[in-house]
């Protein structure tokens, strides 16, 4: 049962290949990693699939059916919801906001009635509400609900994003690494956070560069190097994968190809 | 649950009670008819101004051509009477539709464009409105401007056994009127459009990653703060009873702008302060009157430098800071 379906995807930036013939598939209730050395494209990727950047090549399907340069938004209406590496917090706006504002597809309605304050507009909005605070709860930021979002800190605001993504009730959610910046104790707490969801039956795809993180709860891992896809597989095959090895130790001599052997 | 006069006031109550407070008590310091002018101008600009927080303040997005629209809703009370036999209060009506519809078509291609690109095009707009009505003087009696026919309301009143000065009746008139549109405008911020405009005034990616359609709404909220401009526009031809094209000019737009901006273009209240600053500093300081544009525009530039948010957030911020 294919989710996702990726097959031949590219793009060039300035004649520069930034990723080319990457393909790979999701499926419901599992967690698929890219992992790659830095500037391996695994973000570009991730920009492609959601809608922001239009690729040049290649496919994008969701439920078979094809959504290559879907705008992102239309893309959501078909269930797909994502996080950002450089956060993309709506700083100005509460945390509870944030959440509620990400059930956008569920309480839109006319602006007209919105104007108005029609009783059915703000049915939709205490619907939200109580929605955007079991998700506060749930990545625990239920205390911070009133404050601005500009008030949290880094890891905090990482929560929110993957808050504010859940609540539009994705059945594929993109993770761009949600445990950056975070310490040992959150990035547990994220690391748990994501089981939850994927056993949930959502589809997760994740890039991280915590790869310790990534062995433990990933079901399948596909590697990118210069933007090209090098391996994938179970997490422990991918590991011990000479071309895996290779591509990390060549690009970082040492720390991060140790953590991929580990 | 709780008895609800436990409850604290949420911002909306609060603003719309602040507003009805000042517009209920203000006639009693008012040592001359003159104030209840004032009072009716604030309150003019102000409505203007509200329809600026939807757009500047929630959608984030910038209009150096709205007094363009204040332009075609003056001019539509000024022209429907003589024209199309409609009653003034008809003619706003009209005014405010097409306005509406005026803004749905050029926002449709402007609204693509941002920061300064955004700001050009909708300074190009107010000036193509501005110079049409300088230049058909076949139909706008030209820059000398056109006399503007009676809203007939005083006359109604006065048939009905209520006598009312016209000062004291334009002050409450457009006091309500005022009302009423902050009444929309704080509705709308706490819903789920008001939602979808702040969000992607601050992130559109993200916004659009949530499936907010951002083209359509950022078209919703000029679309709207158009309408505001037309009946401000209106109501100010209809208490002058004269209007010429002045009012459709670039400056307007400027000052519209800058009180949105200096009381701080994201909340109501904020705004109107701006407006009721601006407007009654030069009717109160006279010998700023010849100083007026330059003084906006300092006061514009001093507001962007020292106070991004606009006086009542950083005061509002500033205040927090002294207590925790």
């Amino acid at each position: 049962m294919t989710l996702l379906e990726i097959e031949g995807l590219g793009i060039d930036f300035g004649g520069v290949t930034a990723v080319d013939g990457v393909g790979f598939t999701a499926e419901p209730g599992r967690i698929v990693s890219v992992i790659g050395p830095n500037g391996a494209g695994k973000t570009t990727l991730f920009n492609m699939i959601s809608g922001v950047y239009l690729p040049a090549r290649g496919r994008v399907r969701l439920d078979g059916e094809d959504v290559t340069g879907l705008a992102p938004n239309r893309l959501a209406e078909r269930g797909l919801s994502r996080t950002f590496q450089n956060l993309q917090v709506f700083l100005r706006m509460s945390v509870l906001d944030n959440v509620m504002a990400g059930r956008h597809l569920a309480e839109r309605g006319s602006t007209l009635a919105d104007l108005l304050g029609l009783p059915s507009t703000r049915r939709r909005s205490r619907e939200t509400e109580r929605a955007a605070r079991a998700l506060l709860e749930r990545v625990g930021l239920e205390r911070a609900a009133e404050r601005e979002a500009s008030a949290l800190s880094y890891g905090a605001l990482k929560r929110l994003e993957i808050a504010r993504a859940l609540a539009s009730r994705p059945r594929l959610l993109l993770l761009d690494e949600p445990a950056a910046g975070c310490n040992p104790v959150e990035t547990e707490e994220i690391d748990a956070l994501i089981a939850a969801i994927a056993a949930e039956g959502v589809a997760v795809l994740l890039v991280e560069h915590d790869m310790k993180l990534v062995m433990k709860i990933s079901h399948h891992v596909v590697v990118l190097d210069h933007g090209e896809k090098i391996a994938e597989g179970a997490p422990e095959t991918v590991a011990r994968d000479p071309k895996v090895v290779e591509a990390y130790l060549g690009a970082h001599a040492g720390r991060e190809g140790s953590h991929a052997l580990g | 649950m709780r008895p609800i006069f436990a409850k604290p006031l949420s911002a909306r109550h609060a603003t719309l009670l602040a507003l009805l407070l000042l517009i209920a008590v203000a006639p009693a310091f008012f040592p001359s008819n003159f104030y209840y002018r004032v009072g009716t101008l604030i309150f003019i600009n102000g409505l203007a101004v509200t329809g600026l927080v939807v757009l500047i303040g929630y959608a984030g997005q910038i209009s150096l051509g709205h007094a363009g629209f204040a332009g075609l809703g003056a001019y539509a009370c000024a022209l429907g009477p003589v024209h199309l036999g409609l009653p003034p209060a008809l003619s706003l009506v009209l005014g405010a539709v097409l306005s509406g519809l005026l803004a749905w078509l050029v926002g449709r291609p402007i609204l693509r464009l941002k920061g300064h690109y955004l700001a050009i095009a909708t300074l190009g707009f107010g000036v193509l409105v501005s110079m049409v009505l300088a230049n058909e003087a076949w139909l706008t009696g030209g820059p000398d401007g056109m006399a503007v026919a009676d809203l007939g309301l005083r006359g109604l009143l006065k048939s009905a056994g209520i006598k009312v000065g016209n000062a004291e009746l334009w002050y409450w008139l457009a006091g309500l009127i005022l009302l009423a549109g902050a009444w929309l405008a704080l509705n709308l911020k706490d819903s789920p459009s008001g939602r979808a405009l702040r969000s992607l005034h601050d992130s559109e990616v993200a916004a659009r990653t949530v499936g907010v359609d951002v083209a359509g709404y950022k078209l919703s909220a000029f679309v709207i703060s158009a309408v505001y401009a037309s009946v401000s526009g209106s109501l100010l031809a209809l208490t002058n009873r004269f209007v010429t094209p002045d009012i459709a000019n670039f400056l307007h737009s400027i000052e519209l702008v800058t009180m949105t901006v200096l009381g701080g273009a994201g909340t109501v209240i904020g705004a109107v302060t701006g407006a009721l600053l601006l407007t009654a500093l030069p009717q109160v300081l006279t010998a700023l009157q010849e100083y007026e544009h330059i003084v906006f525009g300092l006061i514009m530039m001093l507001v962007m430098i020292f106070l991004p948010d606009g006086l009542l957030p950083s005061l509002h911020r500033l205040l927090r800071r002294r207590s925790s």
